[in-house]
């Protein structure tokens, strides 16, 4: 029972990192950006659910829709206004610029809320499934679920939809694409508002899961889920579920084993022999396959 | 005509008003302290800015509540009480210049420092002089190592951990898993001092589980440390970890008890609730103060505390109140016996050796010494009902 509990606390960890990892390869794919701020674009969604909850008194299934909401825009809004101007300037200025909106972020919700945790309340109430000797966590369940009707949504819109085949043309040659009569711009902030939105529904997942917010609760989340982009292949949906799942289950198992102090490290050096032996990742096959 | 003042007079000026500033000061500073025989004068030290000025405030407004209480009951002997309260900043280095600008202060005796490492500079610093040291608040075992002037009033971490290792053996409990923070000194002091004594009562230790700063997720810790069947798990960490632990231990279906320190003060009460009251259900921690505290002296304190700075008192804040009531019976014993302040020397000696036999009923507990700076007082064992926290039992050392 103690091993089926460790595999159901691999796959919520796992699927809340490929949710994340999930957005980092979105905007990756379509303009070369990893966008460091994308961690703390949750960190706000999980203060903006709190400050409808705990504050507001609103009602959970408004907080999700207004943390989703809210992180879209969010999204657009840097888009706008940090990386847009710079979308002729050398990759490295743009790279900088993200992890500069990354700290403006993380030190105006230091200054607006303070730099102690706040408790998101409880989205749902559901008592644990019990199953023989194992508690299974609603929680868990969701989130699991979640993840993959997300990443389900996902694929069809980049894959089956007129904005999908956009975004890949976008990715595949911007120039090209913009003589082709696809409004590059539009097609930009769509990418972020939908990789923003999955950060959003990170967010709440995450809330559910360890109930609090702090300014700096995105580098680690973001830095974990960036690995597993990079693991599965930066560009490619499937490859940042199975990065994912693959981080959560590598952290579980060295923390079942006794060695949870060890679990950076492990999931660090993973990263290292991954770029070493295959440095496009586990599904990335050339440095043409975006998205 | 414009007026203009040239580089080279505008420097001259400047030169000769900062000279004619600084001269009274360098004057004074030559000058050996003049002592009032009308007044006392104390020296409190702190870190009132920096990273760990938030500990230095708390402990410094119990201080300052008790002296304005004294001085208003008419101070000691008819004598005013007067505080030198100075800034360290939280560091060492600062803390033994801070030192040294009270010896030319002629304070008779200081209350503190705060934080382990500046204290124990002070505590060194301090050695030779044969300075009369009270702190509050530093927990760090070497602190009363160095001389017989150093005290403190707070309990060490290691000796919470035997505190909840006596307890969990009082409870009957067979079986004990531990989860804490592998990085901090707190976390570690206490976790270690609990796995020996508990090991001692014949409490098996089944898991030992560390993790590390920041990290959210403790599920596969606590699925190992449950799958041993524990009858408690010790957590002996800060409020907002312990928070997240109890839950998620809940939410794996652990039904048994959870220990902790007095890092758990703060995880209701305040702003946040970090844990539900469902999950609280059969928490205990240790803690020498709480406002759920029925003593009419904690309560006196408390509102007293509300009147003067019009917020809740912490274990900090508590903790600077018995510093200073331990420090000022000495100096009012001394007093008694006739001792006078300009005669520094003997006057300190004096206030050491009552320190040393002193007895209050301070709010975090009754004090007293018995040979070493270590106090011997009792603790609290806080539990959770319904949320609230509630004194489950009183333990004396």
């Amino acid at each position: 029972m103690t091993f089926l509990t460790q595999v159901l606390n691999g796959l919520q960890l796992g699927s809340i990192y490929a949710l994340v990892a999930l957005g980092y390869t979105m905007v990756y794919g379509i303009i070369l950006l990893l966008n460091f701020a994308h961690g703390d674009i949750i960190m706000v969604g999980a203060y903006i659910s709190w400050v409808a909850m705990a504050s507001l008194g609103l009602h959970p299934a408004i907080a999700v829709v207004l943390s989703i909401g809210g992180c879209a825009l969010l999204g657009v809004l840097i888009d706008k206004v940090a990386y847009a101007p710079l979308r002729n300037a050398p990759r490295l200025s743009i790279l900088i610029t993200a992890i500069g909106v990354s700290y403006f972020l993380e030190n105006g919700a230091q200054l607006v809320f303070g730099a102690d945790a706040k408790v998101v309340p409880a989205f749902v109430d559901a008592p644990n499934i019990v199953v023989g000797d194992a508690h299974v966590s609603v929680i868990a369940v969701i989130t699991i679920v979640v993840t993959a009707v997300s990443t389900a949504v996902l694929t069809f819109l980049v894959q089956r939809t007129k904005l999908g085949r956009a975004m890949r043309a976008v990715s595949e040659d911007m120039g090209a694409a913009r003589l082709m009569g696809i409004n590059v711009n539009t097609t930009i902030s769509f990418t972020f508002a939908v990789g923003s939105a999955l950060a959003g529904i990170g967010a709440i997942l995450y809330s559910m899961a360890y109930a609090q917010a702090t300014p700096t609760m995105g580098i680690m989340l973001g830095t974990k889920a960036f690995v597993a982009a990079v693991l599965g292949g930066i560009g490619s949906i499937p490859g940042a579920v199975i990065g994912g799942l693959l981080v959560g289950f590598a952290e579980v198992l060295v923390s079942a084993i006794g060695l949870s102090v060890w679990k950076d490290a492990v999931v660090f050096a993973l990263l290292i022999i991954v770029l070493i032996v295959r440095p496009t990742g586990i599904l990335g096959r050339t440095m043409n396959e975006k998205v | 005509m414009a007026h203009t003042i040239s580089r080279r007079d505008f420097l001259r000026l400047s030169g000769a008003s900062c000279a004619a500033a600084l001269a009274p000061s360098i004057l004074a500073g030559c000058a050996r302290p003049k002592v009032d025989e009308n007044v006392i004068k104390v020296g409190v030290m702190g870190p009132y800015s920096g990273e760990v000025a938030q500990y230095g405030l708390a402990v410094r407004s119990g201080v300052e509540l008790f002296v304005k209480q004294l001085n208003a009951a008419g101070g000691i002997n008819g004598k005013r009480i007067e505080l030198d309260i100075q800034d360290e900043k939280g560091d060492a280095t600062e803390a033994v210049n801070v030192y040294y600008k009270m010896m030319e202060d002629g304070v008779v005796a200081i209350i503190g420092d705060v934080t382990s490492t500046p204290s124990i500079a002070v505590a060194q610093a301090s050695l030779r002089d044969n300075m009369p040291l009270v702190s509050g608040s530093a927990t760090a075992p070497d602190l009363i190592k160095y001389g017989h002037n150093t005290f403190r009033t707070c309990i060490t971490d290691p000796f919470q951990g035997r505190v909840m290792a006596d307890f969990a053996a009082k409870q009957g409990y067979k079986v004990v898993g531990t989860i804490y923070n592998s990085g901090g000194d707190y976390e570690v002091g206490v976790n270690d001092a609990f796995v020996r004594r508990a090991q001692e009562k014949g409490i098996q230790i089944s898991r030992q589980e560390g993790y590390a700063a920041g990290d959210v997720d403790f599920k596969a810790q606590l699925t190992s440390i449950i799958a041993t069947k524990p009858d408690a798990i010790l957590s002996p960490n800060y409020y907002q970890d312990d928070g997240k632990i109890v839950t998620q231990a809940r939410e794996l279906g652990f039904k048994g008890a959870f220990l902790g320190a007095d890092g758990w003060a703060n995880i209701v009460g305040g702003e946040q609730e970090y844990a539900s009251a469902a999950d609280l259900e059969g928490c205990f921690y240790d803690s020498s103060f709480v406002s759920a505290n029925d003593a009419a002296n904690v309560q006196d304190f408390i509102r007293a505390f509300n009147d003067e700075f019009h917020e809740q008192p912490t274990n900090f804040c508590a903790l600077g109140y018995d510093a200073a009531m331990i420090m000022f019976d000495a100096i009012r014993r001394v007093e008694e016996g006739g001792a006078r302040p300009s005669e520094t020397e003997a006057y300190r000696a004096g206030i050491i050796d009552a320190i040393a036999t002193g007895h209050v009923e301070g709010v975090t507990g009754a004090i007293s010494f018995e040979g070493t700076g270590d106090p011997v007082k009792s603790t609290l064992i806080i539990t959770f009902e319904n949320g609230v926290e509630k004194i489950f039992d009183t333990i004396s050392s």
